[in-house]
């Protein structure tokens, strides 16, 4: 391995701001495990699955947050548990199904057993074992099931999907999207029940923030993705703003479709087909929802661990998971609204061609994040260059800027220490 | 499964069997050599073809990766895989089982049979990249065998990075 990738020398960031990040931001182990620490096991709230994927008392679902492995599992008194996914006796990851349902948590090592809010309830031979008149071992005399349950996290679930969080004190979720991130999120979670479709799951072999980075990138779309500049789903020259929170850690991306075809924005641009049509258009069966209010996409980027989307009339969330600093799995949820009719339905599916690992549109971003990562190995002392619209940082009228990452950054060097 | 409760006649045909399995090993040859503009003609033009995790076939979930449901769609993804999606190249090896026959009906006879796609980049080592069970029908038209469905649910639900040609 680089030597330069494990320097403990102090992070070279250019005096400009945070519009230069150097590389070795993305591939340092030991910035990693501070990452860890600081974004996904303190301070933060992450997203942890759809109340769809467990409706009913005993359901439960295995997930991640950050790289620790969690249980969402739903108690008979409706509410969500969220539990870290190790048992309290001698570690092992008890939990080896998906999803499913229980009536108690059962590690199989010793049989030590909790209920679905993690206290733990059942110790074979916690007051030993009688034979030949004597009783033989048992735990010590001050021993306390209370002592021993499974880590249990702060959960919030909001609209339709549940969140956690490992650290207690962390602020309410509302206050942690703040109120300009709010009002996006609830147009598309504004209560109504949701279905699942399905999901979809993919390993990039890129770091975890490069995904943050791509959907607060909205230079990219109508220059790497064809489909998105050809028929006008995002491009430059589209009704767009940027918004961003308080902090510039959360984003959303919103926009208005137009029709696409030749103009300034496609001037060079080889990725545009001036002449491509489609031999079955179904794909593109676009058909406007009352709830949109207007845009015909919205990307929110909540920080760290998710994505929102909305682009037409498909919905996902896409949980980034890290892997190390060279990888992220990242997990898409498909859904809809249980009012959805049996036509838009097929519709929604019918758009999902586009996204996921396969998409027409998503599977180019998977394969340059992972060029960027083997780019940023080659030198950690170089540094990355978001310039577009500026170095400052701000919410704006247009999508021809890269304030949205310059924003991130800026949070990320004031919570880094860097 | 109880062979004898399906369609199955006694003693299939085994020129009809042989031709499925030339079917299959045409099929795997022209995804494999980079001839996409060739594959959709294994379908028929009203066909369907899906690229589905196995959680989700399995859980009776809709979404599947790729979900075609005509000839015209496929057309339209050899067009994706030549010009629009941007990737690194690849090469990819289908290694395909002996095909299972479970029913011959008049809407066609329904194969399955297992299958591993190696994915070999540029100077890169070989490695597994998808591997499933194809459950598909098949139909005679215009004299020759093709696919009416095609699924091709898939145990490696994650992906290494992207999937861009036909599985």
């Amino acid at each position: 391995m680089n030597d330069r990738t494990h320097s403990t020398a102090p992070l070279e960031w250019h005096p400009g701001g945070p519009s230069r990040v150097p590389y070795r931001t993305y591939v340092d182990p030991a910035l990693h495990a501070i990452e860890l620490e600081r974004f996904f096991n303190h301070d933060h709230w992450a997203y942890v699955c759809l109340s769809c994927e467990i409706p009913n008392a005993g359901d439960f679902k295995r997930t991640w947050i950050g790289e620790r492995q969690v249980i969402a599992v739903r108690d008979i008194d409706g509410t969500v548990s969220v539990l870290e996914n190790h048992c309290a006796h001698r570690g092992a990851q008890f939990c080896q199904k998906d999803h499913g349902n229980a009536t108690e948590l059962v590690c199989p090592y010793h049989q030590w057993s909790y209920d679905l809010k993690g206290n733990l309830q059942g110790v074979p031979f916690l007051r030993g074992v009688k034979s030949n008149g004597r009783i033989n071992g048992g735990m010590p005399g001050d021993f306390r099931k209370s002592d021993h349950g499974l880590t249990r996290l702060k959960v919030e679930e909001w609209n339709g999907v549940v969140f956690g969080s490992f650290d207690t004190a962390v602020a309410p979720l509302r206050d942690y999207l703040g109120p300009e991130i709010t009002p996006w999120y609830e147009r598309i979670f504004d209560g109504r029940s949701l279905t699942l479709l399905g999901y979809n799951r993919q390993r990039i072999p890129g770091n975890w923030k490069l995904m943050q980075e791509n959907i607060k990138d909205p230079y990219h779309p109508g220059l790497l993705h064809t489909w998105f500049v050809t028929f006008g789903l995002w491009r430059a020259d589209q009704k767009s703003s940027l918004v961003m929170d308080a902090h510039g850690r959360h984003a959303v991306m919103i926009s208005s479709k137009n029709e696409g075809g030749k103009g300034d924005v496609t001037q060079g641009v080889t990725s545009f087909k001036e002449n491509m049509t489609l031999k079955d258009a179904r794909v593109l069966d676009v058909v406007p929802e009352p709830w949109w209010k207007g845009p015909t996409v919205t990307m929110l980027t909540l920080f760290p661990s998710v994505i929102i989307q909305q682009q037409v009339n498909s919905l996902s969330t896409r949980h980034i998971v890290p892997v190390g600093p060279d990888a992220f799995d990242f997990h898409w949820t498909h859904f809809g609204y249980a009012e959805d009719t049996p036509e838009m339905t097929r519709r929604r599916l019918r758009q999902a061609n586009l996204f996921g690992p396969a998409g027409y549109v998503s599977a180019d971003d998977g394969e340059v994040i992972e060029m960027q990562q083997a780019g940023f190995r080659q030198h950690p002392d170089y540094q990355t260059v978001s310039e577009l619209g500026g170095r400052d940082i701000g919410s704006t009228d247009h999508n021809v800027s890269e304030t949205l990452i310059r924003g991130m950054y800026g949070y990320y060097r004031k919570v880094m220490g860097v | 499964m109880n062979a004898s409760a399906n369609n199955l006649p006694s003693r299939l045909d085994p020129f009809l069997r042989a031709e499925i399995e030339d079917l299959y090993a045409r099929y795997s040859a022209c995804v494999d050599s980079g001839h996409y503009e060739a594959w959709p003609g294994f379908f028929t033009e009203a066909c369907t073809y899906k690229v589905i995790p196995r959680e989700n076939h399995e859980r009776g979930l809709p979404l599947a990766t790729l979900a075609f449901e005509s000839r015209a769609m496929l057309e339209d993804r050899v067009y994706g895989i030549t010009q629009t999606l941007f990737h690194q190249p690849y090469y990819q090896r289908h290694s395909v089982s002996g095909i299972l026959i479970t029913e011959v009906t008049s809407s066609g006879i329904a194969v399955e049979a297992n299958y591993l796609v190696i994915r070999t980049r540029s100077k890169a080592l070989s490695e597994v990249f998808n591997t499933g069970r194809y459950i598909d029908r098949v139909v005679r038209e215009d004299g020759s065998l093709r696919f009416a469905e095609k699924c091709c649910v898939f145990d490696s639900e994650m992906i290494p990075n992207s999937i861009i040609y036909p599985i």
